[in-house]
């Protein structure tokens, strides 16, 4: 265990000298999030506030809880009823109405409630809910049309939550005072909750988070490929020559890799909490996603680098993994979102359990986080114990 | 290094066998080395050499034969054998992101090297490779002649019962070759076992008590120089500048029992001698008391480029 940390320190000595290091593993995760966290929120302390018009051709139970606990419950809306479609569309189209009461009362968008709105969230029909934007309120509109998907995402909650009742009690409830009930539950205080149909990161954490992981399997390639880089410096022959064991040597690369890997993400958790306000949550939690990715990108890069020649090559092919690996696991965009088949295949990348533990954690308590910790330290274990076997194989000078 | 040394040698090896898939690379090599005692191992290129030390120093698995070092058996798991042997690789193998003291304190501690021990070797070490001075700068930075010092300073750190070389000099300026030749001389006096692999010639005869004639993983010759020359039947040839009674002084030198033959020549006389160095006194008194003045010896000694060729029907160096 002393040898390993002797070549441990040695490793890490000989990257603190290495610049490449210093950009792989802080500067450019860092320049990404900030970049992203910046153009996400051009001013943090910029409050949202938005005029919604709503014209209710329904007015029944369910189109007043739309109206009273969807629309006026996001915070910073202000909703203002009308009677008739035309009304509506002349807050929101300047063509129509370009001179009319120049002043406060125009809308960034309209919500128009059809007729038969109420009877069809009772029924199992589609519930068609039509929001017109106004062309020169594009990002409020851009919410309004969120918050009606929020709202249809919810309704399917709704049935399920109706159906499992039923299935439950084993008898026929009433659909309509069931449905009601939940839909009449407070709605989640902020917007972002509001438009996901899951639970979701705002989006200076969410990219902050994602490009912790994202080079995270870059900076781990420093600790593992440097057992490469011995072969080619002939070092290692001088390592077998000593009276160390393999497992030594091997454990001395695991041990850098992993505080290298651990160090660039503090690093980028204390920074963007610092400077954007990122918000990772509750500080164990976090440690041990943390800790978790850390081991899954360990496992996955010696497992490449065991079937590499040099470090070049290992470095070549741990960065194919990891970027696909990031794209899958939506570091950059939320796929989870996108919906369908990706949606479901971004599980198989230990990223997507990251972000995942993180939103949930963001949402829920400590507990969210056992199964993507689990999950991401059976990824490292498996790749990883395959890769050290074939990497100890390859010790030769 | 404490060490038992039943029967005095420091390495045993016998029958030694590697091959890498079909191609034997070594095959059936053996020799022992007793301390204080350098043996040379030397072939050309693509022999085995590197083959050879890389399985007694065990870096590499064989597929045969036996390896004590101090009596201890060496493979690439066992670390007694391991603490007794000093490596100096054929390849530089230093870390180029750190300075001199960095690296030697760095493989000092892998060999169990601790405190004021540590700093007073590789003290001592800095100034045997002459790098004191420049001990604090990256070794990168260092020129070729330095960086082979270096990786030959490494090897030494932690007293070696047995240190192994491996061609040291192969890309060395003659100043730093000259250096590295001294210095291993200096390591063979002081008593240190020292294994020694080079396809010069030069060096092998200047430095071995021993050498092993390698070529196609085999050993084709072993011995002294002097035993491989007469086992060729290579002669030394002696000239004496002379004048006086030169057809008595041949006929008289020629029935001395070392001296194969003798003739007269237009500056004196030329003889084919069996060793040069043991029959120049009786062949200067003979000389003398036949009447014959030398006034100049000129000695060429039968060299192991010649039996190398006689050996292999190949040149040392292609
Ligand atoms: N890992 C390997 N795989 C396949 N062949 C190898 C390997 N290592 C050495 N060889 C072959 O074994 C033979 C002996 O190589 P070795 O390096 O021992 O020679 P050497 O005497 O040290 O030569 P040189 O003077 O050039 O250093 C060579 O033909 C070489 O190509
Ligand atoms: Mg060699």
């Amino acid at each position: 265990m002393e040898t390993a940390w002797t070549i441990a320190t040695k490793d890490l000595k000989e990257r603190l000298r290495d610049r490449s290091a210093y950009i792989v593993g802080i500067v450019a995760p860092l320049a990404m999030a900030l970049i992203f966290g910046f153009a996400l929120n051009p001013l943090k302390n910029y409050e949202f506030s938005a005029t919604y018009a709503v014209v209710d051709l329904d007015q029944s139970e369910v189109s007043r809880l739309f109206i009273d606990d969807v629309l006026r419950a996001a915070p910073g809306v202000e909703v203002l009823q009308l009677a008739t479609t035309e009304e509506g569309m002349a807050l929101v189209d300047k063509e129509v109405n370009p001179f009319a009461e120049p002043e406060g009362t125009s809308a960034d968008a309209l919500f128009i409630i059809p007729p038969e709105f109420g009877t069809d969230v009772q029924s199992e029909r589609e519930v068609e809910l039509q929001v017109v934007g106004n062309q020169s309120a594009q990002s409020n509109a851009g919410i309004a049309v969120a918050l009606a998907r929020g709202y249809a995402g919810e309704l399917t909650s709704v049935r399920v939550t109706v159906a499992t009742i039923e299935t439950l009690l084993q008898k026929e409830v009433d659909r309509f005072s069931t449905g009601l009930a939940v839909l009449s539950t407070p709605y989640p205080a902020t917007l972002t909750d509001v438009t996901a149909d899951t639970k979701q990161l705002d989006g200076t954490t969410f990219y902050a988070a994602g490009m912790a992981i994202f080079f995270l399997f870059f900076t781990v390639q420093f600790g593992i490929t440097s057992l490469l880089e011995e072969r080619h410096n002939g070092t290692l022959a001088r390592l077998l020559a000593a009276p160390i064991s393999k497992s030594s040597i091997l454990a001395g690369k695991a041990i850098s890799a992993f505080l290298i890997g651990i160090v660039s993400v503090a690093v980028l958790m204390v920074t963007t909490t610092l400077v954007l306000e990122a918000d990772w949550g509750n500080p164990l939690g976090v440690a041990l996603l943390v800790l978790a990715a850390v081991i899954s990108a360990m496992g996955i890069v010696a497992l490449v680098s065991s079937y590499s020649r040099t470090a070049e090559q290992a470095a070549t092919m741990a960065s194919m993994a990891g970027v696909i690996l990031g794209f899958l696991g939506g570091t950059f965009f939320d796929v989870a979102q996108a919906g369908g088949l990706i949606a479901s295949l971004r599980f198989v990348s230990p990223h997507a359990w990251f972000m995942q533990g993180l939103a949930d954690l963001s949402a829920g308590d400590l507990g969210v986080v056992f199964l993507p910790v689990v999950v991401m330290l059976a990824f490292g274990l498996v790749t990883g114990s395959v890769g050290l076997v074939g990497l100890r194989r390859g010790m030769r000078p | 290094m404490g060490s038992d040394l039943s029967n005095g040698n420091v390495l045993e090896c016998s029958d030694i066998r590697k091959t890498f898939g079909d191609f034997v690379a070594v095959d059936g090599v053996g020799f022992h080395i007793g301390a204080g005692e350098t043996y040379g191992l030397l072939g050309p290129n693509g022999a085995g050499k590197t083959t050879t030390i890389s399985i007694i120093a065990g870096l590499l698995e064989r597929d045969g034969g036996t390896v004590l070092i101090a009596g201890e058996a060496m493979d690439p798991e066992a670390t007694a054998a391991k603490r007794h042997v000093g490596l100096v690789p054929q390849d530089l193998a230093i870390y180029p992101d750190l300075d001199a003291r960095e690296n030697l304190r760095f493989f000092g501690r892998l060999y169990g090297l601790r405190g004021s021990e540590l700093d007073h070797r590789v003290d001592e070490v800095l100034d045997i490779i002459e790098l004191r001075d420049r001990a604090n700068d990256r070794s990168d930075e260092y020129s070729g002649g330095m960086k082979r010092r270096l990786n030959i300073g490494i090897g030494l750190l932690h007293h070696p019962t047995l240190l192994i070389l491996d061609e040291p000099t192969v890309g060395v300026d003659p100043q730093s070759r000259n250096a590295i030749l001294e210095s291993v001389e200096r390591l063979g006096e002081e008593g240190m076992a020292v294994l020694y692999t080079t396809h010069y010639m030069e060096e092998a005869e200047r430095l071995c008590d021993r050498i092993g004639i390698i070529d196609h993983g085999t050993i084709k010759a072993e011995g002294t120089q002097r035993d491989l020359v007469q086992l060729v039947g290579q002669r030394d040839r002696v000239r004496l500048v002379a004048t006086g009674n030169l057809a008595a002084g041949s006929a008289a030198l020629g029935e001395l029992p070392g001296i194969d033959d003798a003739a007269v020549t237009a500056q004196g006389i030329d003889l084919i001698v069996e060793n040069a160095h043991d029959e120049l006194p009786e062949i200067l008194s003979v000389a003398s008391r036949t009447g014959v003045s030398v006034g100049g010896v000129d000695v060429d000694t039968a060299n192991l480029e010649a039996v190398f060729l006689h050996l292999t029907g190949r040149a040392l160096r292609e």
